[in-house]
């Protein structure tokens, strides 16, 4: 079966893996562009977010290219993604298609749910669950590796001496990584592309900006949703880290990991209650961000994003107290690349004279 | 003198008020609400707020901005939620509501912001209240004939809604003890369903009179709020999912209500400009009305800005279609034979 689902940074070279290790041919969906944007905005509510549209975008080219089943997770709310699936699925019958959305929510929500769909997924394959174990730790090794390399990226770019290198061979390594299948490969896969980004010729004298970025998962991991706002910062000079990325966000929900309680706790004077979506951790890393010397925080989020406004009225008095400089960036189909560089060599030229005067003892 | 709790006359007054009033009336407390909204409190609520929050949002900031220097205690709930369904709780920006407001209004007074999570546990609205009470230093047999009292206040309430009375009038009667009068409009020919969330539907600043344009246009409404309770709960089987909001549920509920219960001529889906539940919500009812016997549904947008000719030609134009498209549908059965 032609089975698709949708992009989120470099994650479907490992979905990509693993459809079809499990008998299905798997189907990439263009990479999102203006086209996905159009579609998907003409076909969403207005007022859904841009991760709702994208993914709309998203299915309805997949669909384009033949796809019969599309795969993607879900949630429990209170944020509105943990319905998107149902929604989409409806506007797509809408639309005249009977294309299938399959919808994995958290096997706490529905054991025998969970379970029912993974099996469907795998007997149209004619696959087995011995398989998907077997299948399941290369894949996963798969999305570490490229989690690390990314990661690796950023860090290396704020010094790299020829501008836009790192990001040439950070595509170069995607490619790399793309051939890696087993196990063994994909360890030596990485190995070579940590080589390959060390080559980058450096220049360690630079003392580049820290900026940390906060938000909603889906615009903070694809680089299409935030305009690339990362590969921006490096290229102006400055070093960032992000809050989330994909494996993390899985030990995280799997409970193999524990960093969120500390940003929960961090936030706790400020909002004691959890409000769905990453809004608390929005809070508490900028409050982290700033006990660890960052010089500005900058939160993304989706026009309209429920927790990230509830998040965004706090920030505003957690910057007061912390004496820590917030941007936010709502994004929506209508964000501009040069508007958004625009405001970011703002922040940045602000970010500069603060720890200048810092420096010479002018501010606190 | 007694000290003055205030209670900002918007969001979930609309359905909690008579409890909460009931409920610090009789533990010796004077409440106080917000004035009913006016382009003051709105500005003032613009003013306040993060400016991407929601219409009802920056209006409940407005009416705690208003409120807050007539009263010792702001009592600020934080619902989190009702009942147990699912997932069920509010709109984050409700989890989060004290918060904003504390973070963002400055000079407030004492705050309750207690934690409204029924679904958690037995006897959850007894331990509520219990926990409200200490807050207030009261203890003991009072704070329990309070909760018994209000709660039986807070059940004539809804089931006075149910019977059609309008919630200001339902409102006098539950602060008051009083009977109301059964409000008739017999000339009414068209029967619409006015479904959305109680702050809109109700607010008649906001929603520009939207009730009295209706029974001037020989209207019938019909509300969320007026469907007997066991029906609107019944209608939980047509759900593939519930959504995670209690407003929106029970919204989406009352529109398969007046889908296949109670047949309407029209829907009408009031919405607040910025809400996030309803871009979801607002989709689903256009393609359940759409899927279901093809009823007419409409979409009424409302921000500070809404006028009140805007809304009075969108509604008109409405009613003059259902009123032709009846008239076309006679035609037809009457040239048949």
């Amino acid at each position: 079966m032609k089975v698709s689902f949708p992009v989120m940074g470099n994650s479907y070279i490992a979905f990509k893996q693993l459809l079809a290790e499990i008998g299905h041919e798997p189907l990439v969906p263009p990479m999102p562009s203006a086209r996905t944007m159009t579609l998907g905005t003409a076909y969403s509510p207005e007022f859904a977010c841009i991760p709702f549209k994208i993914l709309m975008g998203t299915y309805l080219e997949a669909i384009e290219k033949g796809a019969e089943l599309i795969v993607s997770s879900g949630g429990h709310g209170p944020c509105r993604a943990g319905y998107y699936g149902i929604l989409h699925q409806k506007i797509i019958n809408e639309l005249g298609y009977n294309t299938k959305v399959i919808i994995f929510d958290s096997i706490n929500m529905g054991f025998k749910d969970f379970t029912g769909k993974l099996n469907y997924l795998l007997n149209s394959g004619k696959s087995s669950w011995w398989k998907l174990i077997k299948v399941y730790r290369a894949v996963w090794d798969k999305l570490i590796a490229l989690d690390e390399i990314e990661i690796l990226s950023h860090q290396i770019r704020p010094y790299e001496i020829e501008k836009g290198i790192t990001s040439k061979l950070y595509d170069k390594c995607l490619d790399i990584m793309d051939q890696a299948k087993t196990r063994q490969q994909i360890s030596e896969a990485k190995e070579a592309c940590f080589q390959l980004l060390n080559k980058i010729p450096q220049d360690f004298g630079r003392n580049p900006l820290k900026i940390g970025i906060v938000g909603e998962i889906y615009v903070q991991i694809e680089p299409f949703a935030n305009l690339d706002i990362q590969a921006t910062l490096g290229e102006m000079g400055v070093f960032t880290k992000r809050g989330i990325h994909l494996t993390e966000w899985w030990r995280e929900t799997t409970r193999q990991s524990h960093n969120e309680e500390r940003a929960i706790k961090a936030a706790k004077p400020y909002l004691d209650q959890m409000i769905g979506g990453h809004g608390i951790l929005s809070v508490g890393e900028t409050i982290l961000h700033s006990k660890n010397g960052y010089d500005g925080v900058i939160q993304l989020a989706p026009f309209s994003c429920i927790p990230e406004i509830v998040a965004k009225g706090i920030l505003t008095q957690v910057s007061r107290d912390h004496s820590i400089p917030v941007l936010t960036v709502f994004l929506d189909e209508q964000t501009g690349k040069a508007g958004l560089q625009t405001r970011l060599e703002a922040f940045v030229d602000l970010l500069y004279q603060r720890r200048q005067k810092r420096l010479e003892g002018a501010v606190s | 003198m007694s000290q003055r709790i205030g209670f900002p006359s918007t969001l979930f007054y609309f359905i909690y008020y008579p409890f909460w009033h009931s409920f610090f009336k009789s533990l010796g407390y004077e409440v106080v609400t917000s004035l009913p909204t006016t382009k003051y409190s709105l500005d003032l609520g613009v003013k306040e707020a993060v400016n991407d929050a929601c219409l009802p949002i920056k209006l409940y900031h407005g009416h705690v901005a208003e409120l807050k220097d007539k009263v010792d205690i702001l009592f600020l709930p934080r619902m989190v939620s009702v009942r147990k369904l699912d997932a069920e709780t509010f709109c984050p920006k409700f989890l989060g509501l004290p918060d904003m407001i504390r973070n963002s209004i400055e000079d407030l007074p004492k705050i309750i912001d207690e934690k409204v999570d029924l679904a958690k546990g037995y006897f959850s609205q007894w331990r509520l209240c219990r926990r409200v009470a200490e807050q207030l230093g009261k203890k003991g047999w009072q704070v329990y004939s309070a909760y018994s009292q209000a709660k039986k206040v807070q059940e004539n309430y809804i089931a006075n809604l149910a019977a059609g009375i309008s919630p200001l009038a339902a409102m006098e009667n539950a602060v008051t003890g009083k009977t109301a009068v059964l409000p008739g409009n017999s000339q009414a020919d068209i029967d619409l369903a006015i479904l959305g969330y109680p702050y809109l539907i109700y607010d008649s600043f906001i929603n520009v009179d939207l009730f009295e344009k209706l029974a001037q246009m020989g209207v019938r409404p019909w509300t969320v709020e007026m469907i007997p309770p066991d029906r609107l709960e019944a209608q939980g089987r047509n759900f593939i999912k519930h959504l995670f909001w209690h407003f929106s549920n029970r919204t989406m509920r009352a529109t398969y209500y007046y889908l296949k219960e109670k047949k309407v001529d029209g829907i009408v889906h009031v919405t607040a400009f910025g809400c996030g539940p309803d871009a979801m919500v607002d989709k689903l009812m256009e393609l359940e009305a759409k899927n279901t016997g093809r009823v007419p549904y409409l979409t009424l947008s409302l921000d500070e800005h809404t006028g009140e000719a805007g809304v009075l030609t969108r509604i008109e134009a409405f009613v003059d279609m259902l009123r032709l498209r009846r008239r076309d549908n006679e035609s037809i059965i009457s040239s048949n034979g």
